[in-house]
Formats: structure tokens, sequence, C-alpha cells
């Protein structure tokens, strides 16, 4: 025991840990190993930057050697079958609930189980055939169960909307029902094609679950073509058929410290970390796509359900409420961001930048050559640094000034931007209060719309849902579900996450061994 | 001539406990109610410029001019300490807005917002403004949409709420107490205007909810529930009836001391108005106890 050298050491301890069950430990041990190996060449200035953490790669690993997030089109997979999984197209709606579940095992994703299940109405409704309401609910049913159970995962992402169908009503009232943590939802709501009655029953759902969040579907659609895009993992926007490379994120609140003034943080310090970040991700991203091999032996490339140049590598950006109050302190200036008009000024400027940054640049691996700008919400080990562009915690006003005071930033990050609005408890009895708050959120220009009902044993810690009584549970005998353990150190955080505002972070990975 | 400006206290963008979907609730300042449990003592009175709060503001946030205590909101931390020393109950921290201020106010939460409330301290002791605010509303066309909800002790007489009346779409009255004597005692005035208001109401249609304070051991709620229902299952059109739960949080005085109603009591109270067949009941989502 004594002579194993660090590594061992380190692998040892997750062997052994007492909460983990075997597929996390063995996933953690994947990430060690990967870990062991040389990071990926890069420049002095950007490696140290790196080590500084002033950028971050998320500990994807040192070496990439699979996408962050895969969005396949499922729907060519239902209508082709798979040569390479031995599958006929689907014929009937059990035919297609079958391959989906088969196909969502060979999804990869930095989490190891699959960030997107797919558009599931849209899907299924070509198979529906003669099936009655209460045969197609109780396969559906048994369909969601299986999603908890055999990928717990909170990260994985379902799709819906925005057409009113019967597959969509019927998920809805499933998840109301089952309340389960996985599979997380969004429910696409576009005003010319989604009737009032149906985003009525998604905010009764909000108010009971917390789920689904809803996304402008018109707003997002704009920034991705026809083929379209899904919504996975923490509020990520993505082309389908294709994905998210790799997620770097830039710690604004770092870059304001290292900055003298206002000035010099927009002139030179923000661009100069703008350079590092896109640095980090082109290596990356061509260590992917040149050296693992990945998009070279992949029956999902073979096959047509993904292509390599619809994967688009996320620029991140963190801490912003943190980096603008910093900012106005040295400039004497007392308001802070999310209360002040000049304060959040500051913060639409720095966004404006940041958009126009990742818009000039061109990448190689990327969708359109470019990288996607993301407001990234945040890991478990993120102390005192507010998610993506959010106002921190415990200082939001009332939803409706929030929502006022942050909408401007959501044009810009076109791969998704998350802010969670957390009301209280009485609009359950007055649910028309908060349509109304969704649907000027919308005409306003959000991108997406998220609350948290306090008081809730489900709340969305996050981007994804937990149970606060598994919590509670966790302490004493691990958790049957992968985020728990996430949602569990996002709640002991000194900052009291849960015990405040009911809050977001995107925890693809456990940081505890990484 | 009529009052074209309101002494509020505060505006709320976001309510959804204070009529149909979400408003904008505008608290005036002022009361002329002076109930045991009241949660925002500090609006019952006007400011009477006596000046004793402009010295002890730690924040410079206070000024004295022309006889006037004069606040600036920007200088202002909320920290409350003129509120605890003020000696007549009131409170400098109020703004003085004109019927166009306050259309400005509206039109920029427009989007968000199915109606507006006024609410207070005691709304109907400016009516005026109220009327000249509504009438506007009604008769404009980006706004019209919106409706106009008056919450109220219901102390207004039969002659007020006729002017407005047809301007408005409803009103939220508190019923304290049923007995005039404890009515009296937890208010300080006497309940037969209240009832004769909500009847009134009623009659027109323009009864939106009757509020219910279950106080423990001081109000006499629970042992009139048979009356309370007859009297409210004779209205014309039955009313939305939401029981609150008093808690001390926040109040002052012996007030600090009740019991606060428990989650068992709240439904024990419903579970008898129902009895009755009284059904649109609304109860708290959350007990502070
Ligand atoms: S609350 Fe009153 S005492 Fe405190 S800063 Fe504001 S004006 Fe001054
Ligand atoms: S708030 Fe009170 S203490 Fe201050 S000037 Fe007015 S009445 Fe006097």
């Amino acid at each position: 025991m004594t002579n194993m050298t660090a590594f061992q050491q380190q692998c040892y301890r997750v062997v052994t840990d007492s909460n983990l069950s075997p597929k996390q430990k063995s996933n953690n041990l994947a990430l060690l190993a990967e870990n062991h190996l040389p990071y990926v060449e890069l420049d002095l200035e950007t490696k140290h930057a790196l080590e500084q953490r002033v950028i971050c790669d998320m500990y994807e690993g040192h070496a990439p050697y699979k996408p962050r997030y895969v969005l396949p089109d499922y729907q060519l997979y239902l209508k082709q079958g798979s040569v390479w999984l031995e599958l006929e197209p689907a014929n009937d709606f059990d035919d297609a609930l079958n391959m989906l579940t088969i196909i969502y095992h060979h999804v990869p994703s930095v989490t190891g189980m699959p960030v997107y299940l797919g558009r599931l109405d849209e899907l299924l409704l070509p198979y529906v055939g003669s099936l009655t309401e209460n045969e197609l609910y109780a396969r559906l049913k048994r369909f969601w169960i299986m999603l908890d159970r055999n990928l717990p995962d909170a990260f994985m992402h379902a799709n819906i909307g925005p057409s009113d169908n019967i597959i969509c009503r019927l998920l809805l009232r499933i998840d109301r029902e089952l309340k389960q943590v996985a599979p997380n939802l969004t429910f696409f709501y576009d005003e010319k094609i989604t009737p009032e009655s149906l985003l009525t029953v998604a905010i009764a759902c909000i108010c009971e679950t917390g789920k689904p969040h809803i996304a402008n579907y018109n707003l997002i659609a704009k920034d991705f073509d026809k083929m379209g895009f899904g919504v996975v993992s923490c509020y990520n926007s993505l082309p389908v058929a294709g994905g998210g490379s790799t997620l770097s994120r830039i710690n604004l609140k770092e870059v304001a410290l290292r900055s003298e003034d206002r000035h010099d943080f927009l002139t030179n310090m923000l661009p100069y970390y703008c350079r590092l970040q896109l640095n980090l991700i082109k290596e990356r991203s061509q260590f992917l796509y040149e050296k693992s091999n990945f998009f070279t032996n992949s029956f999902l490339v073979n096959e047509g359900l993904i292509k390599p140049e619809r994967f688009a590598p996320m620029f991140g950006i963190f801490a912003m409420a943190e980096a603008v109050n910093i900012l106005q302190e040295k400039a004497h200036l007392s308001g802070r961001y999310g209360q002040d008009e000049q304060a959040d000024l500051l913060a639409l400027e720095i966004s404006q930048q940041l958009a126009d940054f990742v818009n000039q640049h061109t990448v190689t691996y990327g969708w359109r050559n470019k990288a996607m700008l993301h407001a990234q919400s945040g890991i478990s080990i993120d102390h005192g640094l507010t998610p993506g562009v959010r106002i921190p915690y415990g200082e939001e006003p009332d939803p409706v000034s929030h929502i006022m005071s942050v909408f401007v930033h959501h044009k810009y990050y076109s791969s998704g931007i998350s802010d969670i609005l957390t009301i209280d408890e009485t609009i359950k009895n007055n649910q028309a209060a908060l349509l109304k708050i969704c649907l000027a959120a919308f005409e306003l220009g959000m991108r997406e719309f998220t609350a948290n009902i306090s008081g809730n044993d489900l709340v969305r810690v996050t981007g994804y849902m937990v149970r606060l009584s598994d919590i509670a549970k966790f302490k004493q005998q691990g958790s049957r579900t992968n985020t728990t353990v996430l949602g569990s150190e996002a709640a002991s955080d000194s900052s009291g996450f849960l015990h405040r505002q009911p809050r977001v972070i995107s925890h693809e990975q456990n940081m505890g061994h990484s | 001539m009529n009052k074209t400006w309101a002494i509020v206290n505060k505006i709320l963008p976001f309510s959804c406990v204070d009529g149909p979907g979400n408003r904008l609730v505008i608290f005036l300042q002022g009361c002329n109610f002076h109930c045991l449990n009241c949660h925002n003592p500090y609006t019952i009175q006007l400011c009477q410029n006596c000046g004793q709060c402009v010295g002890n503001c730690p924040n410079l946030a206070l000024s004295f001019d022309k006889g006037k205590t004069v606040w600036q909101s920007e200088q202002c931390k909320q920290c409350d300490t003129c509120i605890q020393i003020c000696p007549n109950q009131s409170s400098p921290m109020t703004y003085r807005y004109s019927v166009e201020e306050m259309l400005t106010v509206i039109r920029k939460y427009l989007p968000f917002l199915n109606g507006i409330t006024f609410s207070g301290g005691e709304a109907t002791l400016q009516l005026p403004f109220i009327q000249q605010l509504f009438a506007q509303i009604k008769s404009t066309a980006d706004l019209k949409h919106l409706t106009c909800f008056i919450d109220s002790n219901g102390y207004l007489p039969r002659q007020g709420w006729q002017k407005v009346i047809p301007l408005m779409d409803g009103a939220m009255i508190d019923l304290k107490a049923w007995d005039n004597h404890v009515h009296k005692y937890l208010t300080g005035r006497d309940n037969q205007r209240v009832k004769d208001s909500i009847n009134y109401l009623a009659a027109r249609n323009q009864l939106y909810e009757v509020r219910l304070l279950l106080i423990p051991e001081q109000t006499d709620l629970l042992f009139n529930v048979a009356k309370i229902a007859e009297f409210l299952n004779l209205l014309p059109h039955k009313p939305r009836i939401r029981i609150n739960a008093f808690h001390s949080h926040g109040v002052t005085g012996n007030a600090k001391n009740w019991h606060s109603a428990t989650q068992r009591d709240v439904e024990n109270f419903a579970t008898q108005l129902s009895k009755y067949g009284l059904n649109k009941l609304t109860l708290p989502a959350v007990y502070l106890t």
C-alpha cells in the first residue's frame, strides 16, 4: 500500500470509494488513465493560462477521444436501420422504441451516457399506427422508466414540441406522474405553432416538477440550419447530426482580476484570453479529429447519423457577475451586476465583444468553421463564481426584473445560455402568472425559460434535476443517480446553494476524482 | 380638485397573489385601520415631516428641505433604521407618482402583465388617483386589456365604490373578524362597513376574493364558521375565498408573541367551510411555521 505511486493511489481511492457504483468507478478510472497521458500539445502561454485556470478545459481529459456532446440523426436511423447494429428499419412503434433503446447505449459523450435522446414526439409520431392513447401511454411510460433506471444521468436530455401532438402530451403527463430526475426535458415553444393550451400544460408540469424547461424555438432556430438543433445536457443548443466537439470556458472573474481597469479588460486582457482559449479549443479538436480516430471508425459517421463537419467547439464563459463587480470596484462604482444599469451595460458590452470575437475567428474543425459562444452554467468546484452571465445566488430581483436585466444577453450565446428563475410556491395557485411571464420573456428575446418552484422535492440544481430527499440520503448510502453526487457537492457548497435559491450548474462529470 | 398624484410605498412588477395572472402591484402609503397583526406597520401613517429620522440615516439618504423630509432612493441601502426610529409609525421612503408617471411604469412592464392591483396600506384612501389611473387604462388602446383590481380592507363606503366600479374588474376584501368587537379589537374599527362592502361588491359582480386571516386565539373566525358560511353563501356571485395563515414574522408589539396558524389550523377551517358548500377555497402554498 505505501509503495503505491501517486497514480496508483488515485486509482485506489476510486476503487475503494464507498459511494460510487462500479460503473461510476470505471468511468473515473478511465479518466484517470486518460489523464495519465501527456496533455495535447499547447503553446506556453495557453498552457500557463490553463494551469492558472483563467481558461478551463472542463476537465474533459488530456487526450479527447470522443466528442463532448453527440446528437445523432435518430430519424434517419429509424428510417434506414443500422448495418453495424444489425437492425432493420423500424416498422412500428415497438420497433422504434426498441431501436432507440439500443442506440442510446452506443452514443458517446463526456458522461459516457447519451446527452441527447432526440425530438421524441417527432421521431415517434410516424410509428403510432393504430395504437390507442392508452396503448401509447403504457409503452411510453415503460420507456420513460427504462431511461431513468438504465441511463441514470440527468444530463440526458429529451426534446418535445413545438407541435401539439399525442406523444408530446403523453410525455408531459408521464413525466409529471413519475417525477424522475432523468431524463431532462425541453419543450420547444413556437408562437406560430404551439397552442396556448399546450403551453399551459407545460407550465402546470413546471409547477409540479420544475420540468420541462421551455425553449424559444423560433429564436434558437435562426442560429441553425434546416437540419435543426437539439437542446442537450445543460441548455446547450447544438446542430443535429453533429454536436459539440469540446467545451472550454473563460473565467471572466480571473480576467477582471488581471486587468487594471475596464479599458484594460476590454482592449487587452479579454482579447488576450479569448485568443488563448481559441488555441486550446483548436488543439483539443485537432487531437479529436486527427489523432483519436473517432470520426474515422464510428458507425455513427459511417451510417450518416453524424457528420464530422456538424460539430462545433463551444467557446464558454462564466463568472460575468464577479467580473463586472470587480471592474465596477476598480472604477470606484458601487453598482452591482443585476441591480445597476451601468453595471448591466458593462456586462452587455462584454457579451457583445465575446460574440464578435467568436464570429471573427475561424476554426478548422467547427460547424461553419466557427466556434459557438456559450454561457457555461458551472461545475461543482466553482465556489463563489456565478454560472454564465447569471445574477449571483441570493441577489436575484423579482422574476420580472430578473428577466428584464438578463434577456439582452441571450441573442449572443448561440450554443446556449440559461437563467433560472426562482419562483415562490404561491404560483401554483395562479399558473396564468407563470404563463404570462414566460410569454413575455420570449417576446423580449429570451432563448430559454426555466423556472424553479421553491419548495418542491425535485429541484433544478443547475441544469439538471435532483431530489432534495436523495441528497439527504446520498451521504449514507450513495446514489443510484450519477448527478445526485454532483447535486450533493453543490448543495454542501458554502454559498448554500439549495438553501437560498435553487440553482444551476452543469456538471458533466464527477470532479471528485479527476 | 382631484388629486393627480399618489403617495406610493412600493411597486412590484411581479405578483401572483393579487388577482388573476401576473400583476403589477402598487402599494399606496397610509391606512385607516390599525391592525395589531400588521406586517407592514410603517405603511399605516403618512410621514409628518417631523425630521427625526433625517439625522439618523447612516447612508445620508435623508435630508430636510423647506419643511419636508426628502429621501434619495439612490443613496438608500434599505437598512430600515428610519422606520425603526420614526415615532409616527411611518416611513420617509415613499414616492410621489403622477398618473402619467405611473402609466410609464406600467408600460415598462407591459408584456409581463395581466393587470394591475392597488394595495396598501389602504388603497382606497387615495381613491381619486385610482379612478384616474383606471380611467386612463380603460381608455387607452395599448393598455385596455389590463384588468384593474383593488385590494382593500373594505372600509370604503358605498359612495366610494360607486365611483370606481365602472372602471375596475374586481376587488379583494379582507374580513378580519366576524364579531364586531373582535374586529374592533384587532383593527380599531367596526366591521359593518366591511360586510356592507362585500355585499355591495358581490351584488355588482365585482367581488373577486374574500380573504380570511386565521390568527389562533385572537380571531373569532373558527367559532363563527356557520355564520360566515351563511353570509358568503348568500352572495349572488360567489367570490373566491382565500385563507391566509397568520405568522409572527415581521409584526410588532404584542402580536410578536401570538401563535402562528399551522397547516392543520388552516385545513381544519377549510374543511369546516367546505361542509357548508363553500368550495372556491385557496389555501396557503407555504406555511412559514
Ligand atoms: S432605510 Fe432609511 S435609514 Fe436606512 S439608508 Fe434608507 S433612508 Fe437611510
Ligand atoms: S418618516 Fe417618521 S421620523 Fe421621518 S420625518 Fe416622517 S414622520 Fe418624521
